[in-house]
């Protein structure tokens, strides 16, 4: 317990920043995985190839080497100048956009293509189709694969510490220069995870699944 | 072709017990008093024999299994350095742990030197990953409780290495709106977001990353501990230079298993008669940049 409040401080700030981490990044990688899962399943050859190298390129690179590149490398091409937790947050929504995208094309295969004929039928376009009676159908089908995809993502901010972000990740670090004990530092910072996986996400992930369970 | 195999297999396994033969054969012949090699800098320290050391658990697993394994840094140069290259281990502290292998008696070829970072010392010495620990680890109050020093055997403070055309950081004092990177969560880091809060700090896992990043422009000052930095300038004093005095003070120590007293008195007698091999081993590694320091003297508290 000593070592949580002799460094409240260290915690407060270490898991602040993972929470803005996460939100940013969950938000935006779910934007874009949205947008990259319509490109792949559209009917244009091009989007279809460019979501297909997205996701497979940005899937296979380790996260680290991602983070590695947007904190070391991007200030080097002379563009606007990024904080490192801007920088952060735009390598972990890249990633976790192929995990999402992924997820709920998974969903959209889900969906009977009597549905999507129907829709042509009455002359809706593809655009209409999709974001009017595909996705909405894809994303109740989708709700445990993606909350695991957030929870992945919740975890992989901790990568972020490497690359001058103080978040829980580099809460070990800070304790063990402080002379605290290694072990009860890492229970707490593994136990302050478990409460928001447990606390926010998963009831959060069985209220939509509720609110979305359609009648089989 | 599964007799050839097990032919061959049978060949290698002759081979690597007569191997094992002669090696004991050998381990018997050059159980004392010989002198081993040290460094490049030729150094060497006299192996002692028949070291007289009881209550000494970590001394009692050296001795069972005849060598002893020093955790250190290799990205320091002049203090604790690894030659990617050539595998050569080099610097202040590396000698430090020769030496005190040596009293312990273990010549340099029984040294298995593990590389471990800052953030996960304590934890290797209470898990018994290493048996000491040499490499800039500062002594401090809390860290007494975790892990027991004995030195300090080097005394140096918070200092700035700087690029060397720069002319506006000349101490800590000009370092408001300037971006100054040091290791995670490192003392340095924590003492710049506190005492310093008009400086950005930015953080890598390692102090090279932070002098790859001031050598590109991203950062304009690494802090740490200026021996460290010395070393740094001195490996490449066309691009970099210690600006200031240092204003902390860092007490090195060898860090050892919590309660093992035996062992920290012995490291520390070790240091205090052994004050020409010190003078020796410094003038050989960071006193190569021109500098005389006298041996501090230990603490045994």
């Amino acid at each position: 317990m000593n070592v949580l409040t002799d460094n409240a401080e260290l915690f407060l700030t270490g898991f602040k920043n993972t929470g803005i981490l996460f939100v940013f990044s969950a938000f935006f990688a779910l934007i874009l995985g949205t947008i990259v899962a319509g490109m792949r399943v559209s009917p244009v050859p091009a989007m279809q190839a460019t979501g297909t190298f997205y996701v497979n390129a940005v899937r296979n690179t380790p996260l680290t080497l991602i983070l590695a590149f947007f904190a070391l490398g991007y200030p080097q091409l002379g563009l606007p100048d990024l904080s490192f937790m801007a920088a952060a947050i735009v390598g972990l929504s890249l990633y976790t956009a192929t995990y999402v995208s992924e997820a709920i094309r998974s969903g959209i295969n889900t969906v009977s293509v009597g549905q999507s004929e129907a829709a042509r039928a009455i002359g809706l376009p593809f655009m209409q189709t999709l974001t009017l009676i595909v996705l909405p159908q894809a994303f109740r089908s989708v709700v445990p694969p993606l909350f695991s995809v957030f929870i992945a993502l919740l975890k992989n901010t901790t990568v972020a510490a490497g690359f001058s972000v103080l978040e829980a990740g580099a809460i070990r670090a800070y304790l063990s220069e402080r002379g605290e004990p290694l072990l009860p530092g890492l229970l707490w910072v593994a136990l302050i995870f478990m409460v928001l996986v447990l606390g926010i996400l998963t009831p959060l992930q069985r209220y939509l699944e509720k609110k979305w369970r359609v009648a089989r | 072709m599964k007799k050839f195999f097990s032919k061959k297999s049978l060949g290698v396994a002759a081979v690597f017990t007569a191997a094992a033969l002669a090696l004991s054969g050998c381990g018997g012949d050059t159980g004392g008093g010989s002198t081993e090699g040290g460094g490049e800098a030729g150094l060497t320290y006299e192996v002692a024999k028949d070291v007289a050391l009881t209550g000494s658990p970590t001394f009692d697993a050296i001795k069972s299994s005849g060598k002893i394994r020093i955790g250190v840094k290799e990205d320091q140069p002049g203090l604790g350095y690894l030659d990617a290259a050539t595998g050569e281990r080099s610097g202040f502290d590396i000698e430090i742990a020769r030496w005190m292998a040596a009293s312990l008696g273990v010549p340099a070829d029984k040294i298995e030197f593990k590389p471990i970072p800052s953030a996960n010392r304590e934890t290797a010495l209470a898990n018994g990953d290493v048996d000491l620990y040499v490499g800039t680890y500062s002594i401090t109050d809390k860290r007494k409780k975790l892990v027991d020093f004995a030195g300090p055997y080097f005394i140096t403070g918070q200092g700035l290495l700087v690029a060397k055309d720069n002319t506006d950081i000349k101490s800590e004092k000009d370092l408001a709106g300037k971006k100054v990177c040091s290791a995670t969560g490192s003392t340095p880091i924590q003492n710049i977001r506190e005492n310093f809060p008009e400086a950005t700090p930015v953080e890598y896992d390692l102090y090279s990353k932070c002098v790859e990043n001031l050598k590109t422009g991203q950062v304009d000052a690494v802090t740490t501990d200026q021996a460290i930095l010395l070393g740094y300038a001195s490996q490449d004093p066309d691009n970099l230079k210690v600006v200031g005095e240092p204003f902390t003070v860092e007490k090195y120590g060898i860090g050892l298993p919590l309660g093992d007293t035996a062992l920290r008195t012995f490291l520390n007698t070790t240091l205090t008669d052994g004050n020409a091999t010190w003078t020796k081993i410094y003038d050989a590694t960071l006193g190569a940049s021109g500098t005389k320091v006298e041996q501090p003297a230990v603490d045994q508290y």
